[in-house]
């Protein structure tokens, strides 16, 4: 029997705020529960998150914001992602993200966004029960 | 502090009444099988003499306002004047701040607290590509002199303090605050106030680094030189545990990273051939208050002691100043829930006691939709008038140190300054903190404890009400603060019209003569004054000390 490929996630900060602990949390939560972790830290631009996702042939992008500028950069993300047909990939989301600002970001792409307080475990199924491997 | 016979004759006591105890757990067990608070320390069920049997009260106490300042850092304390109460705020642009600070100085707040947005704590001018989306969001943005004196404007330099969280930049934003109060007609020497200046935190926690460690470490030493000749009131540091612990790291670890990198600094400034005796009464700190009551009021206890100890013993300080660590105080911030958020309001004036318990100088309470946004003029008058009523109506103000004397807060106390000097010990053996930052220690301890917090939660080992316990469905509060994207135009243009009417030749000789000074060794606040006088941006100062420093690539850690 073939040895399943692990699932491959990428993990970014974008826009320019610190508050990694919540990027930290998750990516270590997802490496426990066997996937593969590429994190990239803070100070990312849409670009940089784009070109790590296709050099490093990720199944899911990871983004955690808390900064409140997700409004200009996820759709920037969303569409560089479509620009190099990587569609497929699942992106979910993470911070302080209003709940008014959600429906336009699952419209544009974003497949879920966890809030303050969600549990690792939920993050995991949610990935293993929508990515597309 | 019992004679030997009274210490036997309780230690007797205590043996039986633990057999006793022991019998009855069958049929009434304890909740827990073992008590370990956060910082991992096992927690006893019952706390007598026996446990301080060889506490002696003038070593490890003192009187408040003496050596070792476990007590306190006056002799007086809250009788004689309360905290300061001062709440961290800014948004937008400088003229919606101004509004703000107004109306929190109405509200009866003693201090004022800046809160900077991004592009400026990075050191880009909101027309930066990178500025992108960050604009006014997270706090005010400042590019040039211009925007600072529209956010003081009307508020008397001389009568309040200000703190300002600024970091990397912090030696512009000092210039830019000194040359808005010579407008004013406001001496240098008579502004009261601090600048975070902590840059090793920014490192391994808080993320608003702009250059390598060591010109980062001279900036902040010119920065210490400069203060103590010209702003001899002025805090020209807040050493801070606060953004550690948010990222995720106990109490024990707050106090111990926190002084590891205070003594880092103390240690650069020495070397730099500053005398200790002349900054260290100038040295300011910044811790957090979680939800842990009793081991917060001891933490805080436990830093001022092992600071005394470190500034007297280690360094050789001969000024009691230079002995007393003085701190501002935040209510944990990464305590608050999204869930049911309006009883954050409890959880901030339990974090607010504990804080005042512990002795903090100066206290900023969280608002209670914190998790969501920034915080509305409402939750911020709620935040503030907590604090009023833990000041005026607790009645635990009264007296010095009320809790001094608990056999658990002392012996907490006892533990806490152990655990911290054995993690300072480790720390100093790598070489120090910067050393044990650029390995990545501090960072993976740090998101170790961050990890085993969420997972504590996640089994229900730890409950957080409304949370994993206790969950009611409800509707979000509404009236959140939402920041107009339009900021970034309106900064744009003000950026426009400040090029077009400045001498722009007086400007490039001034950044000419900072890149000079950059290269050498010389000051580099008078050549950043000069440069704020005459109307260069933050982002044009910050781009030309890059050229000469260039910037930090920090290594992942996870």
């Amino acid at each position: 029997m073939m040895a399943e490929r692990k699932i491959r996630v990428l993990v970014a900060k974008p826009g320019l705020d610190g508050h990694d602990r919540g990027a930290k949390v998750v990516a270590r939560a997802l490496m426990d529960a066997g996937m593969e972790v590429i994190y990239i830290g803070l100070r990312q631009t849409p670009k940089q998150i784009v070109n790590a996702a296709l050099q490093e042939n990720v199944d899911v992008i990871g983004l955690s914001i808390l900064s409140g500028a997700h409004d200009s950069l996820f759709p920037k993300i969303m569409g560089l992602l479509r620009e190099k047909k990587l569609d497929d990939v699942l992106v979910v989301a993470g911070g302080i993200i209003p709940e008014e600002d959600v429906p336009e970001l699952k419209r544009i792409g974003v497949a879920e966004i966890f809030g303050p307080g969600a549990d690792t475990n939920d993050i995991v199924q949610f990935i293993k029960g929508n990515v597309k491997v | 502090m019992l004679d030997g016979d009274e210490i036997k004759r309780i230690q007797e006591k205590v043996a039986d009444w633990d057999k006793k105890t022991q019998g009855q757990l069958a049929k009434f067990p304890e909740r827990r099988k073992e008590f370990v608070n956060t910082s991992g320390i096992p927690i006893r069920r019952l706390y007598t003499p026996v446990d301080l049997e060889s506490f002696s009260y003038l070593n490890e106490l003192g009187l408040p306002g003496e050596y070792p300042f476990t007590r306190g850092v006056q002799g007086t304390m809250f009788r004689g004047r309360y905290w300061t109460m001062r709440q961290y705020a800014g948004f937008a642009t400088a003229e919606e701040t101004n509004k703000r600070y107004r109306y929190l100085l109405g509200a009866g707040q003693t201090g004022l607290s800046v809160a900077f947005d991004l592009p400026t704590q990075i050191g880009y001018d909101s027309d930066h590509e990178m500025a992108e989306g960050e604009v006014g969001k997270v706090g005010v943005a400042i590019d040039s002199i211009e925007d600072m004196a529209v956010l003081f404007d009307g508020i008397p330099l001389d009568k309040v303090t200000t703190s300002m969280t600024i970091n990397s930049p912090a030696s512009i934003l000092l210039a830019m605050y000194i040359k808005v109060a010579e407008r004013q007609g406001v001496k240098p020497d008579n502004l009261g106030g601090t600048v975070q200046n902590d840059i090793l935190k920014e490192y391994s926690s808080r993320g608003t680094y702009i250059f390598p460690p060591k010109p980062s470490m001279r900036i902040i030493t010119d920065i210490f030189a400069f203060c103590t000749k010209e702003t001899p009131k002025w805090n020209m540091i807040s050493i801070s545990g606060y953004h550690m612990r948010e990222a995720g790291c106990t109490a024990v670890q707050e106090v111990a990273f926190t002084l590891a990198n205070a003594v880092a600094y103390v240690k650069a400034a020495v070397d730099a051939g500053l005398d200790v005796d002349e900054f260290a009464g100038r040295l300011s700190f910044f811790f957090n208050s979680h939800l842990d009551f009793l081991e917060e009021v001891a933490k805080f206890r436990a830093a001022r002691r092992i600071w005394a100890r470190i500034m007297r013993e280690r360094f050789g300080a001969k000024k009691p100043a230079s002995w007393t660590l003085r701190f501002h105080t935040q209510t944990a911030g990464c305590s608050l829930t999204a869930q049911q958020p309006e009883i954050n309001i409890v959880r901030t004036a339990m974090e607010c006691m504990a804080a005042v318990l512990g002795g903090t100088n100066s206290l900023h309470t969280n608002s209670y939709d914190e998790a969501l946004a920034l915080p509305s003029e409402k939750s911020v008058q709620i935040a503030l008038r907590t604090q009023q009523i833990v000041a005026n109506e607790s009645g635990i103000c009264d007296t010095v140190d009320p809790l001094a004397g608990s056999y658990y807060v002392e012996s907490l106390t006892n533990e806490i300054e152990k655990r911290a000097m054995d993690y300072i010990g480790k720390i100093d053996q790598m070489g120090g903190s910067p050393a044990a930052i650029e390995q990545g220690y501090i960072q993976k301890e740090i998101q170790e404890s961050a990890y085993r917090y969420q997972k504590e939660i996640e089994r229900k080992e730890r409950i957080i009400v409304g949370l994993n316990q206790y969950q009611s469905e409800q509707e979000r509060p509404k009236g959140l603060l939402r920041v107009d994207p339009i900021v970034r135009e309106h900064q744009i243009d003000k950026l426009k019209k400040l090029k077009a009417g400045r001498d722009g030749g007086a400007v490039r000789n001034s950044l000419e003569r900072l890149k000079k000074a950059a290269q050498g060794t010389e000051n580099l606040m008078p050549p950043i004054l000069e440069a704020v006088g005459v109307k260069a941006t933050l982002g044009e100062i910050c781009d030309t000390l890059r050229s000469v420093f260039g910037e930090y690539q920090a290594h992942q850690t996870i």
